[in-house]
């Protein structure tokens, strides 16, 4: 359901320390966890994500409350293009409007962790690589997942098919069914406008060591200002071992992403209610909402 | 009860040796390695497994446990002469088990049995099968040794044989992978990678040990400490700076300049965590570790001042 203001929860005033603070992980002495995340990291990494995700893409989250202040989750999201921008803004919502805030954790394709320092600031900020060994060590530990069953599919979408949805995998189900874990479905619109890919270079990709590149108008997949919106549905719960037959599952899965997709189509409609956005007037120049960081 | 140890002049074996003895058990202790002033009450014979004077010293002790530690890595020997000790002498242990009666094999493995690669998980499991083997053929004896061991489950029913893979070990004994890496002036790491490290204080090694001894666990068992930390975090309760390079350096510079003569496969454990889970040893026999993660690398770096 949406907040009836449509904005953001009243615990914007909260620094980022105040927050990191209020997580409720087990940190040892120095600051890490038991999956490697680290405090300080997280603090230099939700400090970024925060000026994207309250100025430079200006996103507005609705149905917070859906997800549970504490216990296991996942949260089952669309990509919305370009790069995988959506994943890093619900993972900024999780942290910047729930109290006590938590951490989302992305499942990271495996070549980021091949990568020197993606390797190194995925492992301390939670974003584990995108193994099942790893999904389910979390949802048994409680924490919040994030995935997005269309992979790098998802991400691959050209700007025109910025609200479409591609084949989904099925491995989060069994997942979620194994663990007992309630799905939050997740639509995301507004990554394809700030980065609208027109083309996917994949020769780009090799040379550097990527599944691909994306290509914009202006050549580099670096986000332009755009407004996103964010929605998050009521939880889903299905009954079952997680040893179902293929066609159970994928009857399942079919809802999820139709609840995906009525997201995604409400999240279209509460943005076009926002307006167009205007640079000058906009987020970025400070006619904006002011944040609690200080 | 009578417990042999191979490889008791090791660090931890021979204070696993003390504690037995203090704890009333007969021991008797084979190693190629000499251990000057070894207690009067430990039974010393200096030869190697292979041999069969180590043979005849399971024909005339008779012992009811074994603890099998002598087996090296990458770091102490030349790659044929470590192949014949961790695989010859492995082998040799066992055959002896079998002949002479033994009732329970402890063979004393190591975590990195898993491998160390951007796609392996955090916290191994024992079904696990090891990974990444194609990058670090140094580590294969020791593997090999490892499924060796887990194999004479079935081929020697009568005989209990507990593998245990054991994370690092720190401390102020300071022996081992580990604490030999983190010994030296400055700790060399490859730029943009800070693995998690997962270590033991020795005293929990021989806790652990000793546990073992007394409940006989039938299987493959992870032996866990505490939470694993960042390489960097380590290298900083050491008061060790830390030395980041280029992999490309890195890989250049091996065995110069002071750092440690690595092979090239081994940068991967200082790219890649190697991590497992110790639940099922911690349920088996009820192990819990008495030094905590800051604990353990304070008594080591307190044994071990930067230079």
């Amino acid at each position: 359901m949406s907040d009836p203001s449509g904005g953001p929860s009243a615990n914007v005033e909260l620094s980022i320390d105040e927050r990191l603070e209020r997580l409720e992980i087990p940190f040892n002495a120095r600051g890490v966890d038991k999956f490697g995340t680290s405090k300080w990291h997280l603090g230099v990494w939700y400090r970024m994500l925060e000026f994207f995700y309250r100025r430079y893409l200006s996103v507005q989250a609705h149905g917070l409350a859906n997800i549970p202040a504490r216990g296991r989750a996942m949260l089952v999201g669309n990509h919305s293009g370009g790069v995988a921008l959506d994943g890093a803004m619900v993972v900024a919502a999780c942290f910047l409007e729930l109290n006590p805030p938590r951490i989302a954790h992305g499942m990271a394709e495996k070549f980021l962790n091949a990568l020197p320092f993606s390797s190194t600031w995925l492992q301390r900020t939670g974003q584990l690589t995108g193994l099942p060994e790893h999904a389910q060590r979390l949802l048994e530990d409680d924490r919040l997942l994030m995935v997005f069953p269309e992979g790098a599919k998802g991400t691959a979408k050209l700007f025109k098919e910025r609200y479409s949805l591609v084949d989904f995998g099925t491995g989060f189900l069994r997942l979620a069914l194994k663990t007992k874990t309630p799905i939050i479905p997740v639509g995301f619109v507004g990554g394809a406008d700030a980065i609208p890919t027109i083309a996917n270079s994949l020769a780009l990709g090799k040379l550097f060591g990527v599944p691909y590149v994306p290509i914009t108008p202006w050549l580099l997949a670096l986000p332009r200002p755009a407004r996103c919106e964010v929605h998050f549905g009521a939880p889903l719960v299905f009954a079952g071992t997680g040893n179902e037959e293929d066609e159970v599952i994928t009857r399942h899965v079919d809802e999820v992403k139709s609840r995906i997709a009525e997201l995604i189509q409400r999240a279209r409609e509460t943005r076009h209610e926002r307006g167009p956005m205007n640079l000058l007037t906009g987020p970025l120049f400070g006619a904006g909402k002011k944040d609690g960081g200080k | 009860m009578k417990v042999l140890i191979t490889g008791v002049a090791g660090g931890i074996a021979q204070k696993l040796a003390m504690e037995l003895v203090t704890r009333g058990h007969q021991v008797v202790g084979i190693d190629v390695r000499p251990w000057r002033e070894s207690p009067s009450a430990i039974e010393m014979h200096r030869t190697d497994l292979r041999k069969r004077a180590a043979e005849e010293v399971f024909r005339k002790t008779r012992p009811q446990a074994v603890v099998h530690m002598a087996t090296v890595s990458q770091l102490v020997a030349s790659s044929n002469e470590r192949s014949r000790i961790n695989l010859g002498g492995t082998q040799a242990v066992f055959d002896h088990c079998k002949s002479y009666g033994v009732e329970h094999c402890i063979f004393v493995g190591r975590h990195t049995y898993y491998g160390a690669a951007a796609d392996t998980p955090l916290y191994h499991t024992e079904t696990e099968p090891p990974q990444a083997l194609g990058e670090y053929p140094e580590l294969a004896d020791l593997v090999a040794a490892d499924l060796f061991a887990g194999s004479q489950l079935w081929q020697i029913p009568q005989l209990v044989t507990s593998v245990l893979r054991f994370c690092y070990t720190l401390g102020p004994i300071g022996q081992g992978t580990l604490a030999t890496y983190l010994k030296g002036r400055a700790v060399p790491m490859v730029m943009g990678f800070d693995p998690l490290f997962q270590f033991l204080h020795e005293d929990d090694v021989i806790g652990a040990l000793i546990l073992a001894l007394e409940k006989r666990p039938r299987g493959i068992f992870n032996v866990a400490g505490p939470m694993p930390l960042p390489l960097s975090t380590l290298a900083a309760e050491c008061k060790r700076p830390v030395l980041p390079m280029p992999e490309f350096l890195l890989k250049a510079m091996l065995g110069r300049a002071g750092l440690p003569n690595l092979p090239i496969g081994a940068l991967n454990h200082i790219k890649f965590p190697v991590v497992v889970d110790g639940t099922s040893f911690q349920k088996t026999c009820g192990f819990q570790h008495q030094f905590d993660e800051l604990q353990t690398v304070q008594t080591f770096a307190q044994a071990y001042p930067p230079r």
